[in-house]
C-alpha cells in the first residue's frame, strides 16, 4: 500500500436549511485502501457520498482527488474525473443489454462527423465489456441479454463492472448488497475482493458488519452528521464498532463530536 | 447463479443465444391473416374460388397478384411515414397526437407554394398567393413544409421536455392548433392545381418509395447510431439516461421534431397524391399511425419497439383493409376488425412478455 492519497476531504459540510446533515468531515483514503463507511440511518453516510460524487453541492469544505483540489458541478464531472459510483438504486436502462448500459452516455463511435447520428462501434464496446467483466470476475451468461431479464445480483454486477471497464480511479459503492440474496451478495463480495487484489481504491457504504469486517481495511463511523471514529480493522471488532455507531463510545480524537 | 467462485467462466457473446426477435411474431401474424383471407376466398360461396394473393388469371408475370400487393402497401404508405416518427416518440415513452392535423396544415401550406400559374390556359382559380408564388421549384414547397413540421415538433418537444407537460396533453393541444391552422390558412377553401413536379411526389408508387426508403433510413438510425441508442435509453429509464450524461431534454426535443417533420412530409406526399389540399385531410391518421406501431409490438411505456415492427404493423393494417374489400365486406366491419386486432395484438404481446420474464 503506497502512501499516495486518493481522496481527501477537509471540513466537508452539508446543511439542508437548518438540518446539519454533514458537519466538518475530514477524511483520507490511501491508494489501494478499502474503507467502509458505517453509521445509523440518517447519520450522514449517503450525504457524505453525495458531496464527493457531485450529486449535491456542499455547503463548505474542500475535496482533493489525487492531490488535485476538485469541485464537481454534477455527477458527470465526478465520473469524468474517475470516480465511479454504484448507487443503491441502479442506474441501468432495463431494455438495453450489458455493453449498451456500460457505455451509455460515452459510447465508442465511428463516423463522428455525423453528430448525433454518428454510428455505434458495437464490436469495440463488446470487446471492452468482456475485458471489464473479466477484470472484475463478473459472470453474466450472455452480455446480449437485456437487463430486464437478469437477476438482482447480475444487475448489480453490471453496475459494478462499469468501474472496471473505465479504469476508474476511485470506486464508491452505496449499499450494493442491501437488496440481494445470500449467493448474489457473495458474488458482489467476490468482485470487491478482486478489486482489492488489483489495488483499486474503494469506499463501501454498508450496514453489514460481517461484510465490512471481512473485506475492508478501515472503518469510518458517522453519527449525527459527524465522523466519530476511524478504526483499523485489526484493532477493532463488531461490538466495538456498534458502540461507536450507537453513541456509547466516541473516538478520542473526535471528542467534540459527542 | 450457483457458481460464485473466482474466475471468468460463463462470459460469452453467443450469436446463437440472441433472443427470438419480437418482429418474427408480427410476421407470423401477418402470414396467418393472409392465409385466412386466402381460405375465405376459397370457401365463401360468392367468391368463386378467387385467390387473395396469388395471380390465378395469368394477368401478371409473377405468381402473385401484383395489383393487390401494390394497393395493400400504397394505402398504408402515407400513414406509414407518420408511423415511423410516432414510433420514435413512443420509444421515449411519449405520444404524438398532433400528426393527423399537422398533415392537413402542412398540405395546405406547402401546396400554396407549389401551385401552377395557368390551368388550361386560365389563371389558377385556387391561387393562394400572387404570381410570385407560382411555378416555384418543387424544393420550395417541400422545404417550407418540412420547416413548418420542424417548428411544430420543436414546440411539442419543448412543452414535453422543458415545461414537463404530459405528452398526451401537449400534443392534444397541438392537435387542435394544427387543425385550426389548416382551416385558417385559406379560410377553409381547398388549395389545388399543383405543378407537375409537385404532383410527381405523390404519383403512382412514389408514396411507397418514400415510405420504404425512410423506413430503411430510420431503421439504421435507431439501431446503429447514438441517437437511436439514447432514444431507447430515455424510454427505458429516463433517470439512468440523465445520470449517464445524456442531455435528455435536448434529445426529446429532437425526437419530437423529427417525428413532426415526418408527418409534415406525409402531408406533402398526400396533397401531391390527391393533387389538392383540404383542411379536413388526415383525419384519424395520428391514431392509425399509433395503431401501426402498437401492432408492431411497441411498448407505450417506452424502451421497446422497432421500425421493422412498425412497417410490419402497417402491412397488417393494409392486408386487413385489402382483405375486407376482397371478401366484399363493408367498411364498418373493417373498422371493427381493425379495432379488435389492435387490442388482440397488445394482449398477446403482454402475455408473451409476462411469460418471458
Amino acid at each position: 500500500m503506497s502512501d499516495e492519497i486518493v481522496l481527501k476531504t477537509e471540513d466537508l459540510t452539508k446543511h439542508y436549511g437548518g438540518v446539519h446533515a454533514l458537519e466538518g468531515a475530514n477524511f483520507e483514503l490511501k491508494k489501494g485502501e478499502h474503507i467502509a463507511v458505517m453509521g445509523d440511518n440518517g447519520a450522514g453516510k449517503s450525504t457524505f457520498v453525495r458531496q464527493i460524487t457531485g450529486v449535491e453541492q456542499r455547503t463548505r469544505g474542500k475535496i482533493w482527488l489525487y492531490n488535485d483540489e476538485v469541485s464537481f458541478a454534477g455527477p458527470l464531472d465526478a465520473r469524468e474525473a474517475g470516480i465511479e459510483t454504484v448507487f443503491q438504486t441502479l442506474a441501468l436502462a432495463d431494455d438495453l443489454d450489458v455493453p449498451d448500459n456500460l457505455f451509455l452516455g460515452r459510447e465508442i463511435t465511428k463516423l463522428d462527423w455525423l453528430g448525433p447520428f454518428r454510428f455505434l462501434d458495437y464490436k469495440a464496446m463488446r470487446a471492452a465489456t468482456l475485458e471489464g467483466l473479466e477484470k472484475t470476475a463478473v459472470k453474466i451468461p450472455n452480455i446480449r441479454n437485456s437487463i430486464r431479464n437478469m437477476s438482482g445480483g447480475q444487475r448489480q454486477c453490471v453496475a459494478i463492472a462499469r468501474t472496471a471497464t473505465f479504469h476508474s480511479r476511485l470506486t464508491i459503492m452505496d449499499e450494493p448488497t442491501a437488496a440481494l440474496g445470500v449467493q448474489e451478495t457473495e458474488q458482489v463480495e467476490n468482485i470487491i475482493r478482486t478489486l482489492k487484489e488489483a489495488g483499486e481504491p474503494l469506499i463501501l457504504v454498508s450496514h453489514n458488519m460481517r461484510q465490512v469486517m471481512d473485506l475492508m481495511d478501515r472503518i469510518i463511523v458517522f453519527r449525527r452528521g459527524r465522523i466519530v471514529a476511524n478504526l483499523k480493522k485489526e484493532e477493532t471488532d463488531g461490538q466495538d464498532v456498534v458502540a461507536y455507531i450507537t453513541g456509547a463510545k466516541t473516538g478520542a480524537e473526535f471528542g467534540d463530536a459527542a | 447463479m450457483n457458481d460464485t467462485s473466482h474466475g471468468t467462466g460463463g462470459l460469452t457473446f453467443d450469436q446463437s443465444k440472441r433472443t427470438w426477435p419480437n418482429e418474427m411474431n408480427i410476421l407470423f401474424a401477418l402470414v396467418i391473416i393472409i392465409v385466412i383471407f386466402e381460405i375465405l376466398g376459397q370457401v365463401l360461396p360468392y367468391m368463386n374460388g378467387q385467390s387473395f394473393l396469388f395471380d390465378t388469371r395469368g394477368r401478371f408475370d409473377t405468381i402473385f397478384n401484383e395489383a393487390r400487393l401494390q394497393i395493400i402497401i400504397l394505402q398504408v404508405a402515407i400513414i406509414g411515414i407518420i408511423a415511423l416518427g410516432v414510433t420514435q416518440v413512443i420509444i421515449t415513452a411519449g405520444i404524438d397526437l398532433s400528426s393527423g392535423p399537422l398533415v392537413a396544415a402542412t398540405a395546405m401550406i406547402a401546396m400554396s407554394f407549389g401551385q401552377t400559374e395557368l390551368v388550361n390556359g386560365n389563371p389558377n382559380p385556387k391561387a393562394i398567393f400572387g404570381l410570385w408564388a407560382m411555378d416555384l421549384p418543387v424544393l420550395v414547397p417541400v422545404v417550407i413544409g418540412l420547416l413548418f413540421g420542424a417548428m411544430i415538433g420543436a414546440i411539442n418537444g419543448t412543452f414535453v421536455a422543458i415545461f414537463r407537460i404530459p405528452p398526451f396533453i401537449a400534443t392534444l393541444g397541438m392537435f387542435l392548433i394544427c387543425r385550426g391552422i389548416a382551416l385558417w390558412w385559406s379560410a377553409g377553401r381547398p388549395v389545388s392545381f399543383p405543378t407537375e413536379s409537385y404532383k410527381f411526389l405523390g404519383s403512382g408508387m412514389m408514396p411507397v418509395v418514400w415510405f420504404l426508403s425512410l423506413a430503411v433510413l430510420f431503421h439504421v438510425i435507431l439501431r446503429y447510431t447514438v441517437y437511436g441508442k439514447h432514444t431507447y435509453a430515455i424510454g427505458s429509464n429516463e433517470e439512468a439516461a440523465r445520470m449517464s450524461g445524456i442531455n435528455v431534454k435536448r434529445h426529446k426535443i429532437m425526437v419530437y421534431t423529427i417525428a413532426s417533420m415526418l408527418a409534415a412530409f406525409a402531408g406533402v406526399v398526400l396533397s401531391a397524391k390527391a393533387s389538392t389540399a383540404q383542411a379536413g385531410m388526415g383525419e384519424f391518421y395520428e391514431l392509425f399511425a399509433i395503431a401501426m406501431a402498437v401492432i408492431g409490438g411497441i411498448s407505450l411505456t417506452g424502451g421497446r419497439g422497432s421500425i421493422i415492427g412498425t412497417v410490419l404493423g402497417a402491412m397488417v393494417l393494409g392486408v386487413i383493409r385489402s382483405g375486407f374489400t376482397f371478401v366484399k365486406l363493408d367498411g364498418s366491419y373493417q373498422l371493427m376488425a381493425m379495432g379488435s386486432i389492435i387490442i388482440a395484438a397488445v394482449i398477446l404481446d403482454q402475455y408473451r412478455q409476462r411469460n418471458r420474464a
